[in-house]
């Protein structure tokens, strides 16, 4: 029983860094209809700004967590932003597949140009300690295992996905990207300026996984490489796609269902753990095709 | 007939470089890896550019073929390669063995996941990649997370170029058939394909059962090439590879499936200065021939070679 709920607890603490790469992913392609691969490594920018800002804000602000993770997410979204002026801009109104090779070409460029030994370095790094991990004590013989680091990453992760909710729901801003994210032309010829409701996604969405970036590099206590962002990236995508790319609440459900079941796969076999995903996705996928709970668009002529 | 001579002359040019010592065995090696690569990219064209599905797990199909035929290879000759004539005809069986395995993994994937379309198969597919690559790391015969290793070597320059000249001219034949063509219509328009009688699902799940045993097939040379395989060379990083080289070259066409690996394999030698600055620079290839030359290098035009040449049509006596 212990050893179950200690699963599902570590389930969780994954899941909400997932769900932070899942949301960007979910939110940019609901707009552009682009899978950006780049993604992941936006969010393996975050976890480095982290590593380079920490120290600075520990000694402007005293504390460190906060002003970091604002900073990096920051920094990210003026990368996003940059990043879809550049590359995607272009390839607007070409075909959609060249936008998602444009995106492949995007995340390797990112990945190595990190690499060079004067950006980041393709080194192992230790991540500054933003808090002090200390475990919390837990009434009962259950043998639980809580940090507060774990508290931290669902806390921070719940505080942003709340945002977002208040983000797109009730702002302007917010309102006009689900018009577009529904109905591109309609909403164009209802004033919507595409262009900045699109470099809007392109800013949100980046944030979001700088601040998940954040929270891997706290968690795990180290950057293992520029290449780091590409296995949590890619499971955060299978995420969103799990359920239902382009959904909001799905991005996150998704996410919560890949963390659980990676946890309990994980104390089986290492190399189950991190099968699973895929095994589920094509389970799922096969079942419904567009998702948990996304939407069957029937193809018109 | 052109064609032919012309191939031996260049077989006949390398060998000779390589006899005479200008060509070194590195060189020899990046031409053979060129030959696999063109290999992979053509059937990964026949999927992604000429049949306009999205398959981004190409090497899972590799990594079938590679393992099927390396275990052949090294259960039955126990590294005992001395002989050629016993091992040359096993080494066929275990490299077509590997190809019909990838296939009907190709079938596995392909049969269910052409219900769903467009970005969606591009996961599947993805997923079906990093799938198999975790069964092969959890399966201790295959040597698991440590590698295969101990594979006789038998491909040489001379079996590379056999392969690939066989391999692209099957898949270009395929290409030109009434398959072809009816691939390129569901490229263009799956609905009036559709309406036009042709069984879609049918022609895509055949389309990429096809691809599937080439990438096989190639993943069995591969193998028999670096002696050593490990899951890891059979990543999700590894099918990009084939993107990138499909996608630069053109992927609607043949000849551009070949320029594009070819150019990248060697390129690494034509730039030796920017070694480290190699891997950014790919990408930025990428992205650029995607900004301002969407259809890639060769777009839709074919080298002479590659084309069937028209048949002197008889007249009809009346």
């Amino acid at each position: 029983m212990g050893q179950f709920l200690q699963q599902l607890i570590n389930g969780i603490q994954i899941g909400s860094i997932y769900a932070l790469i899942a949301l960007g992913y979910t939110i940019v392609y609901g707009i552009v209809r682009i899978i950006n691969f780049a993604h992941a490594d936006i969010f393996m920018v975050g976890a480095y700004m982290g590593f380079f800002l920490a120290p600075v804000m520990a000694k402007i602000f005293g504390g460190a967590f906060i002003p970091t993770i604002i900073a990096a997410m920051l920094i990210t979204g003026l990368l996003g932003f940059v990043m879809e002026k550049l590359a995607y801009r272009p390839l607007r109104y070409k075909s959609r597949l060249s936008a998602l090779i444009t995106a492949l070409g995007v995340s390797i460029f990112l990945e190595n140009f990190c690499a060079m030994p004067f950006i980041f370095g393709p080194n192992f790094r230790k991540f500054p300690d933003l808090i002090v991990a200390k475990n919390i004590p837990i009434p009962g013989n259950l043998g639980l295992n809580i940090s507060n680091v774990l508290l931290l990453d669902v806390g921070v992760s719940v505080i942003l996905m709340v945002l977002l909710f208040w983000f797109v729901n009730k702002t302007l801003i917010g309102k006009q990207m689900r018009a577009v994210a529904f109905d591109k032309p309609t909403a164009s010829l209802m004033g919507i300026n595409i262009d900045i409701v699109i470099s809007a996604a392109f800013i949100v969405g980046p944030a979001l996984a700088g601040a998940g970036g954040i929270l891997y590099g706290t968690t795990y206590g180290m950057l293992a490489s520029p290449f780091l962002g590409i296995w949590p990236g890619l499971k955060a995508f299978i995420a969103a796609v799990l359920g239902g790319i382009g959904n909001i609440p799905g991005a996150v459900l998704g996410a919560y269902i890949m963390g659980i079941s990676e946890a309990f796969a994980t104390s089986v076999n290492s190399n189950l753990g991190y099968g699973i995903a895929f095994a589920i996705l094509i389970g799922i996928l096969l079942v419904r095709p567009s998702g948990l709970l996304g939407k069957f668009m029937p193809e018109k002529v | 007939m052109a064609t032919i001579i012309a191939f031996v002359l260049v077989y006949v040019v390398i060998k000779s470089l390589n006899l005479t010592g200008i060509l070194n065995a590195y060189y020899i090696q990046l031409i053979i890896l060129a030959g696999i690569n063109i290999v992979m990219t053509v059937s990964l064209g026949m999927v992604n550019g000429f049949t306009g599905q999205f398959s981004i797990g190409h090497a899972g199909f590799m990594a079938v073929g590679a393992y099927t035929s390396a275990m052949i290879t090294t259960v039955w000759l126990h590294a005992s390669t001395a002989n050629p004539w016993v091992g040359y005809p096993v080494f066929i069986v275990a490299i077509l063995a590997g190809g019909l395995l990838a296939g009907a993994a190709g079938y596995l994937v392909g049969a269910p996941s052409m219900r769903v379309k467009g970005d969606y198969l591009a996961i599947v597919t993805l997923s079906a990649n990093e799938l198999i690559r975790t069964v092969i790391r959890v399966t201790d015969v295959l040597g698991g997370p440590r590698g295969l290793g101990g594979i006789p070597k038998f491909t040489t320059l001379e079996v590379v170029f056999v392969f690939a000249i066989v391999s692209v001219v099957l898949m270009r034949n395929y290409l030109f058939s009434s398959h072809g063509r009816s691939m390129k219509a569901i490229r263009d328009s799956e609905i009036a394909a559709e309406a036009t009688g042709i069984n879609t699902t049918r022609q895509k799940v055949f389309v990429f059962v096809f691809s599937a045993f080439f990438a096989g097939v190639s993943g069995g040379v591969f193998a028999h090439l670096l002696q050593f395989i490990h899951p890891d060379n059979f990543s999700f990083m590894k099918s990009l590879e084939y993107l990138i080289y499909l996608y630069v070259g053109g992927s609607t066409s043949i000849s551009g499936a070949i320029v594009g690996p070819a150019i990248f394999t060697l390129l690494p030698e034509l730039m030796r200065g920017l070694q480290s600055w190699r891997m950014v620079i790919y990408p930025l290839i990428l992205i650029l021939t995607m900004i301002f030359r969407t259809e890639g290098i060769m777009g839709l035009k074919e080298f002479s070679f590659i084309l069937i040449p028209q048949r002197q049509r008889k007249e009809v006596s009346a």
